[in-house]
C-alpha cells in the first residue's frame, strides 16, 4: 500500500515502510529483517541450509537461545538423552554459523521473549521474527515482531529477509483506570474473550489509551504477547518515556550518545492524529475483572465471578458442541461457578508471565500464606531470577511450598518434561490452554500471575481481590 | 516443492473449530528427525488413546477417510504455536488441502511452504460441506486454477491469497527469488544503516 508523503500513517505502517526493499506488482514486500531469534526447534531450518550448503547470512543479526527444551532443574540430575541432543544441536549450528548464543550454563539465559528485550537487543522500530508465534511479545518496546515457521526461518537464515503482504491495521484502545489486582492478562485475556482466538487473524494490532500508557514494561510485554492468542499477526505498543526508560543501559542498546539520539527517532514512533486504522476496538478498563479460562482455547474465557457456560442455552449448534467438547475434556458441568473448580497444581512462568513484576505480583498474595497444592514457579531468565532472589522472593514461594526452579519454557509447553500429569487440572500463567498443551491430558486454565497465587492458597479457582484487600 | 493443481481425492469431515498446532502434533514428537516421516504422529492424541491403541470412532482412523487428502474442518484451523511440523504431520501422513472458515496466520503461511493448500471457505459454505461428506463419504475436487471445491453437482468456491495461489500451481520456493534481489538488498541495508545507525546491536 504506497501512502503520499504527507498522508497521516499508523505506527505499523511507518515500521512497514523503514522496512520495505522492494514491492511487486502483486503486493509482496520484501522485508529486512533486523534481528533474528532461533531456538533449539531451528534445527528443521539449519537443516534446510546445510542442504543448500549455504550459511547465516547475518550471523550478526541472528541470535540463539537455548529455551524450549531446557531442564529447569539444572544440577544433580542427567538430562534425558533426547532433551540434551536438542541443546547440542543448537549449540553446533551457533557455532558452525558464528552466531551468539545464550545457551544452558550462560548466566543471561533464558526465554527468548524475556531475554530479548531484558538484553536490549529488542529496539523500537526493529523487524524482529524468531520461529515461535510468540515473537508478538517484542512488540511491547515499539518493536514490530512476529512468529515464523521453519521454511521462513531458513529463509531468513539465508537471506536476512522475507516477503510478506501487508497486514490491515487494527486499533485496540483500552481506557479508564484498572482496579487493584487487575492486570495486562486480564485486559488481553478479557480482549480475546470478546473478539475470538480469530478475531484479528490477518490484523497488525496497536495497543493505545490510558490504561495501556500506565502499564508497566512488563505489563506491555504480557499484553503484547497474548496478541497471537486473538489471531493477530503481531501486537505493539508506541513508544514513550517508560520504553525509553526501561531500555538504558542495556547492555545490547545504543551507548550514551547514540542512546539518546536513537531515543529521539524511537519516540517519534507514533500513529499520526488522523491515521486511519482497518478496525478499532474499544474497552473500558475500570470494567475489567480478574479473568480465568474454563475451556480449551484462550477465547474461552470469563470473569472469575462467572459460572461455566451452559452448551443448552446456546442456539448456534456448532458452538455448543463445541462448548459440551471443552467441558467433556475440562471436566467441568454447565452452569458450574467458577469459584467452585478444585485446582491440583500450579505453575507460574512462561514467556507470557515470568518476569520481576509478575512474580512480584503473586509473592505478595503467598507471602505468609501456604499453597494447598504442588507447584513450580520457573522465572524468566537467569537474570530474573537472581533479581527474585535478591529480593528475597524465592523464599516466599518456596515457604509456600513451591518449587523454585531454572528459568526455560517449562511447564508452559512440556518440551523439558515439565508437565502436568493426565487429568490433573493447573492454574496457570501460560498463554495456551489448549488440549494437551501442558502434556497428554493436562487440564489449564490460564489466569494472571496474582490469580494463580489465590488459586494455590484455596486450592481453587478464587478471586484475588479479597487476598490482595486483606493486605491492604 | 511439488505443484498443487487439482486434486480428487477422500476429505476427512472434522467438525472442530480451533483445531490448533498443538494438536495437529503434540509438542513431544517434535525432538523426532523428519527424515523419519511425522505422518504417524498427525492429530496423535485425538488417533491414540494413551497406551498407542487406535480410536476407533474417530473420523481418521475409519476405513472410509483413512486414505483422505483433504481435511475439512470449522474455523481457525492451526491456530498456536508457529511449529512447521504441524504442516509436515499433515503432509507426511498424505494431506494435500485443508479446508476451513478461517486459518492461523503462520499456518497458513508455513502450509504454502510446503505445497499444502489451505482453502478458505464462507462459514456457510463449510457446514454445508461438513453436512455433505458426512451424508455422502463422496471424493471432493479442489480446482486451484478455478479456485472451486466441487462434488456431485455442487460447487463452492474457495479464497486464497493470489501469490500463494501461484507458488502453489507451480511449487515456487521464495529462496532463489529472493537471491535475485541481492542489489536491492544490499543497497538497502547500505542506505538504512546511515537512516537508522541504531539497529546494529552493541556487543557489550
Amino acid at each position: 500500500m504506497a501512502h503520499s508523503p504527507s498522508a497521516p500513517r499508523t505506527l505499523f505502517d511507518k515500521l512497514w515502510d523503514s522496512h520495505a526493499i522492494v514491492t511487486r506488482e502483486d503486493g509482496q514486500t520484501l522485508l529486512w529483517v533486523d534481528r533474528h531469534f532461533v531456538h533449539e526447534g531451528s534445527f528443521h531450518a539449519f537443516n534446510k541450509l546445510k542442504e543448500r550448503g549455504a550459511k547465516v547470512a547475518h550471523p550478526e543479526l541472528t541470535f540463539g537461545i537455548a529455551d524450549h527444551y531446557v531442564p529447569t532443574r539444572r544440577f544433580g540430575r542427567s538430562i534425558d538423552p533426547a532433551i540434551q541432543n536438542m541443546i547440542d544441536q543448537l549449540e553446533d549450528n551457533m557455532s558452525e554459523n558464528d552466531v551468539m548464543l545464550f545457551g544452558l550454563n550462560d548466566p543471561r539465559q533464558g526465554i527468548v521473549h524475556v531475554v530479548g528485550p531484558e538484553q536490549g537487543l529488542t529496539l523500537p522500530g526493529l523487524l524482529i521474527v524468531c520461529g515461535d508465534s510468540h515473537t508478538s511479545t517484542h512488540g511491547a518496546l515499539g518493536a514490530w515482531g512476529f512468529g515464523i515457521g521453519a521454511s521462513e526461518v531458513a529463509h531468513v537464515l539465508m537471506t536476512q529477509t522475507l516477503w510478506q503482504r501487508k497486514p490491515k491495521r487494527m486499533r485496540i484502545t483500552v481506557d479508564g483506570t484498572l482496579a487493584p489486582g487487575i492486570g495486562a492478562k486480564d485486559i488481553a485475556l478479557s480482549i480475546i474473550a470478546r473478539m475470538g482466538a480469530d478475531g484479528a487473524q490477518g490484523h497488525a494490532v496497536e495497543y493505545a489509551g490510558s490504561a495501556i500508557r500506565t502499564l508497566s514494561m512488563e505489563g506491555r510485554l504480557t499484553l503484547c504477547n497474548l496478541s497471537i492468542e486473538a489471531g493477530a499477526r503481531c501486537g505493539m505498543v508506541a513508544p514513550d518515556e517508560t520504553t525509553i526508560a526501561y531500555l538504558r543501559n542495556r547492555p545490547f542498546a545504543p551507548a550514551r550518545d547514540g542512546f539518546e539520539r536513537a531515543a529521539e527517532d524511537w519516540l517519534r514512533l507514533q500513529s499520526d492524529k488522523d491515521a486511519e486504522f482497518d478496525r478499532e476496538i474499544v474497552l473500558n478498563g475500570s470494567e475489567i475483572a480478574p479473568v480465568v479460562t474454563w475451556g480449551v482455547s484462550p477465547e474461552d474465557a470469563l470473569p472469575i465471578t462467572m459460572a461455566v457456560p451452559d452448551p443448552a442455552s446456546i442456539s448456534d449448534l456448532g458452538k455448543a458442541a463445541q462448548i459440551r467438547d471443552a467441558l467433556t475434556y475440562m471436566d467441568l458441568k454447565p452452569g458450574q461457578k467458577l469459584t467452585e473448580v478444585p485446582i491440583d497444581r500450579v505453575f507460574i512462568g512462561s514467556c507470557t508471565n515470568s518476569r520481576i513484576e509478575d512474580l512480584r505480583a503473586a509473592a505478595q498474595v503467598l507471602s505468609d500464606r501456604k499453597s494447598k497444592v504442588p507447584g513450580l514457579v520457573s522465572p524468566g531468565s537467569s537474570l530474573v531470577k537472581q533479581q527474585a532472589e535478591a529480593e528475597g522472593l524465592d523464599r516466599i514461594f518456596k515457604e509456600a511450598g513451591l518449587e523454585w526452579v531454572d528459568s526455560g519454557c517449562s511447564m508452559c509447553v512440556g518440551m523439558n518434561g515439565d508437565i502436568v500429569q493426565p487429568g490433573e487440572r493447573c492454574a496457570s500463567t501460560t498463554n495456551r490452554n489448549f488440549k494437551g498443551r501442558q502434556g497428554p491430558g493436562a487440564r489449564t486454565h490460564l489466569m494472571s500471575p496474582a490469580m494463580v497465587a489465590a488459586a494455590a492458597v484455596t486450592g481453587y479457582l478464587t478471586d484475588v481481590r479479597p487476598l490482595i484487600q486483606e493486605r491492604s | 516443492m511439488q505443484p498443487f493443481q487439482r486434486l480428487t481425492a477422500a476429505a476427512c469431515p472434522l467438525p472442530y473449530a480451533n483445531i490448533d498446532t498443538d494438536q495437529l502434533i503434540p509438542a513431544r514428537f517434535m525432538k523426532r528427525s523428519r527424515a523419519e516421516g511425522y505422518g504417524g504422529y498427525l492429530l496423535h492424541d485425538m488417533r491414540f488413546t494413551g497406551d498407542g491403541t487406535e480410536i476407533a470412532d474417530f473420523r481418521l482412523n475409519q476405513s472410509t477417510y483413512r486414505n483422505s487428502q483433504i481435511i475439512m474442518a470449522r474455523r481457525n484451523f492451526g491456530a498456536g504455536s508457529s511449529r512447521e511440523a504441524a504442516v509436515y504431520a499433515l503432509v507426511d501422513y498424505g494431506i494435500r488441502c485443508v479446508i476451513a472458515p478461517s486459518f492461523g496466520d503462520i499456518f497458513a503461511s508455513n502450509s504454502v511452504n510446503n505445497g499444502l493448500l489451505p482453502a478458505k471457505v464462507d462459514e456457510r459454505d463449510g457446514e454445508a460441506l461438513l453436512r455433505f461428506l458426512e451424508e455422502t463419504h463422496a471424493e471432493l475436487t479442489v480446482d486451484l486454477e478455478a479456485q472451486t471445491i466441487s462434488a456431485k453437482g455442487m460447487s463452492f468456491p474457495f479464497a486464497i491469497d493470489p501469490v500463494w495461489r501461484t507458488k502453489l500451481l507451480n511449487g515456487w520456493d521464495d529462496i532463489d527469488i529472493t537471491l535475485s534481489q541481492a542489489d536491492a538488498i544490499a543497497r538497502f541495508r547500505a542506505e538504512d544503516s546511515v537512516r537508522r545507525p541504531w539497529t546494529t546491536p552493541r556487543v557489550p
